[in-house]
């Protein structure tokens, strides 16, 4: 009799469905978003993710700043990896200028970049673990990401906010104790790497967790506007560092993983197998590290050396022409697109010739990839919908500018 | 390439174009965006890159609505530009490009264009009721904010430009 | 703490002095993370900054549960009624620190979307500077925090906490009445301060 009413009363309340408001301040560590969720039971029948609660106006405060004062705020868009975001854009302005920079600045800044890599994957693949409940994969994998923020604070004199590149080069050249240090670091992380997967890759909690959750098609991936690591574990093996190389990349023997499902479990091996992808790139940049210039000799791009502005007369007038009026940029519009972390990160530039840009357009990799969460998350469990919001990897710097 | 194949197949739709630093452009009028838009896709431009604008207050078409696909066969990139007047809806991608859905309705936010045939245009990055559309020109940047520094809009070099 | 030590087994010393000495010592963050100074944040919990030395490990991200909160990141305008909304949850007695530039005084991002400083909309009583400040300066914000407890005595009316409660009915009622959303409900607020010389919409 009682189930016989317990089902009755199931049915009569068919229509009704609860509604759960996840954010804009919640718990799991990935930037201030909000997804209202229909459930009905456990299972979501819906989902609306919201974003802009960190939208600064960036693009906006660009066209008020010169090309140089928005370096620091380039930092601030991915901010797990803020060089590849500096190199980005320095590149993108370099592409305007139709410059190329020295050989030493571009491998440095290869060097960073998959240095920046490896951290951004590490607190990617720790966050997503920390959600899903596997709080020691985290502390393991933060102890690396500290020690890459020494190496950063040692090179650009900040851990997190380096603003490292300028236009033509970048901002000095890497100071002595910094090589030995990499590469004191390089098997420890090697290390970490592997008591990271023992931890995960085999756990079969793991694996319940993100096998099958959130999986998608190569077609839609692409339709979605899909790139990065996402895009690679739905099994469309692009990379921006292979299909169109920037900065010597070209030069540099590496792989690129390519999954096949696209879901949490390929996006977090996809990951993991980049790190180690990383660690070996900076390895051959190590190598072949050739002394030399690390910015472009040119005064009218280039700050001159400190000597040379205190001692001669025309490089005083290069620097008070470059940090008073700007540099001269031609007119015209260039797109730049890098393989950040989390994609295609890409830097629109107009220019109408004037020391500010008419329009600086930031393309960001993970916008794309969240608009796209109600249609990972349907028909799965509200537990599943943390574990795929954790391998998409949001960063709301990047996400709202 | 792809400028030669859209000369070919629809004469007469590139208005304007031009080739800066490696990158190609193109200019279309609205009314033949759409048969361009599926010329690019079965040529396997099928990565919708990204969708922006730009503002140019003195022209009568106010503003550029641009357009970034990327071809994952050959790599290669195309930039479209559509010029639309202020008040004139731009048609929606949303049925041929997912990816399209958040970044028009990030272009209506921060300029004020409508885009036809989209499933849900609100506001993306500023909340509902947020007065006026930020990146048009006209929009000062400080958005009128009580706290701002008296009357100064650009506050690294007072509102000058260049 | 003044005491008279009665063979070291009993203590005397006044209420106001062991509760907050307890109260101190026992600050359960409730971090409230939107960027990057939310990264720094994660470094200080982990193992080489250790914040669970001050008692503060138990970080808990629900308001009902905290004592402490920590702004970690800009505010913009679009977050700056959620924000109100927490901190009206979190049960007294309650701290703010103010972490980052971004959170004391808008950064950086002096446009229109983001809040010039959090305590525009609530009451604020410790500013960590940086961007993103160093996990050793956040410690020593949260030190900082500790020493103004030690001060702090039972019998003090905690003003800020009451006219912030009196300004979120006001904001809500303007809601009603204007069928305005929070943000612009708050942006008229701040307005209207702005016009009676007042820093602050509460």
């Amino acid at each position: 009799m009682i189930l016989d009413s317990i089902a009755l009363s199931r049915q009569q309340l068919d229509g009704d469905k609860m509604i759960v408001n996840m954010g804009p301040s919640h718990p799991t560590t990935h930037g201030t978003l909000r997804i209202v969720l229909e459930l009905e039971g456990e299972t979501i029948t819906k989902s609306t993710p919201e974003m802009g609660y960190l939208h600064r106006g960036v693009e906006k405060l660009g066209e008020s700043l010169s090309y140089q004062q928005f370096i620091p705020l380039t930092d601030r868009l991915n901010y797990c990896s803020s060089i590849m975001n500096n190199v980005g854009y320095t590149t993108a302005v370099e592409k305007l200028l139709g410059i190329e920079i020295p050989k030493r600045a571009q491998q440095i800044r290869v060097l960073m970049s998959e240095l920046a890599r490896l951290a951004d994957h590490a607190v990617c693949v720790g966050v997503n673990a920390v959600d899903i409940g596997a709080f020691t994969a985290f502390l393991y994998i933060w102890k690396q990401r500290e020690t890459v923020y020494d190496l950063f604070e040692m090179a650009t004199g900040q851990r997190l906010h380096t603003s490292f590149t300028r236009i033509g080069g970048l901002f000095r050249d890497l100071p002595e104790g910094f090589v030995p240090a990499l590469e004191q670091f390089l098997p420890e992380c090697e290390a970490a790497i592997n008591e990271l997967e023992k931890l995960l890759t085999h756990n079969p909690i793991w694996y319940d967790r993100t096998k099958g959750i959130g999986a998608i098609s190569a077609e839609d991936a692409v339709n979605w506007g899909y790139t990065g690591p996402c895009l690679r574990a739905a099994g469309v093996p692009q990379d921006l560092r292979k299909a169109q190389p920037y900065l010597g990349y070209e030069t540099y023997e590496f792989d690129v993983p390519v999954g096949t499902t696209g879901d949490v479990y390929d996006r977090y091996l996809v990951r993991v197998e980049e790190m180690r992808q990383s660690l070996r790139i900076i390895r051959q940049v190590l190598d072949r590290l050739e002394p030399g210039p690390v910015c472009v000799d040119d005064p009218k791009i280039t700050l001159p050396s400190k000597e040379k502005v205190y001692t001669r007369m025309e490089s005083l007038i290069h620097h008070f022409k470059l940090v008073m009026h700007g540099m001269e940029m031609p007119v015209g519009e260039v797109y730049s697109a890098t393989e950040a972390a989390n994609g295609e990160l890409g830097f629109y530039l107009v220019s109408d010739g004037g020391k500010n840009p008419y329009r600086i357009r930031v393309r960001p990799p993970c916008l794309p990839i969240f608009s796209s969460f109600h249609d990972q998350v349907k028909g799965f469990m509200i537990a599943d919908a943390v574990a795929v919001l954790g391998a998409m990897n949001v960063i709301a710097g990047e996400l709202d500018r | 390439m792809i400028i030669e194949h859209i000369d070919t197949q629809l004469p007469g739709t590139v208005t304007d174009r031009h080739a800066f630093r490696g990158d190609q452009t193109i200019v279309v009028a609205k009314d033949s965006f759409l048969p361009l838009v599926d010329l690019l896709y079965r040529e396997g431009f099928q990565l919708l890159v990204d969708i922006t604008a730009v503002d140019w207050p003195e022209r009568e078409q106010r503003f550029d609505v641009v357009y970034h696909w990327l071809n994952l066969a050959s790599q290669e990139r195309l930039r479209v530009k559509v010029p639309v007047a202020d008040g004139e809806a731009m048609l929606s991608l949303t049925g041929r490009f997912k990816t399209a859905d958040w970044f028009e309705r990030e272009v209506f936010d921060m300029f004020g264009v409508r885009f036809e045939g989209h499933p849900n245009l609100k506001r993306l990055l500023t909340w509902d009721d947020f007065p006026g559309h930020p990146l048009r020109k006209d929009f000062p940047l400080d958005g009128g904010d009580a706290f701002c520094m008296e009357g100064c809009t650009a506050p690294y070099n007072n509102g000058e430009r260049g | 703490m003044s005491e008279m030590n009665f063979n070291d087994a009993v203590m005397t010393t006044r209420l106001d002095a062991v509760v907050n000495w307890g109260r101190k010592n026992s600050l359960w963050p409730m971090p409230f993370g939107v960027a990057c100074c939310a990264i720094e944040f994660m470094s200080m919990m982990a193992s080489k900054y250790d914040l669970s030395r001050f008692g503060a490990e138990a970080m808990r991200f629900s308001p009902r549960q905290s004592d402490m909160m920590l702004v970690l990141g800009t505010i913009t305008n679009k977050m700056a009624p959620v924000l109100r909304t927490i901190y009206a949850q979190m049960a007294e007695p309650k701290w703010v620190i103010s972490v980052g530039v971004c959170a004391s005084s808008g950064g950086m991002y002096r446009t229109y979307s983001t809040l010039q400083g959090i305590d525009r909309v609530i009451p604020v009583d410790v500013y960590v500077p940086g961007c993103p400040p160093r996990p050793e300066s956040m410690i020593y914000g949260v030190m900082k925090l500790q020493e103004k407890i030690e001060k702090e005595s039972l019998s003090m009316r905690k003003d800020h906490i009451e006219r912030f409660y009196e300004s979120l009915d006001r904001q809500e009622a303007l809601q009603a009445a204007k069928g305005l959303t929070g943000q612009q409900a708050i942006r008229e607020m701040m307005f209207d301060a702005a016009d009676r010389g007042v820093g602050t919409i509460f």
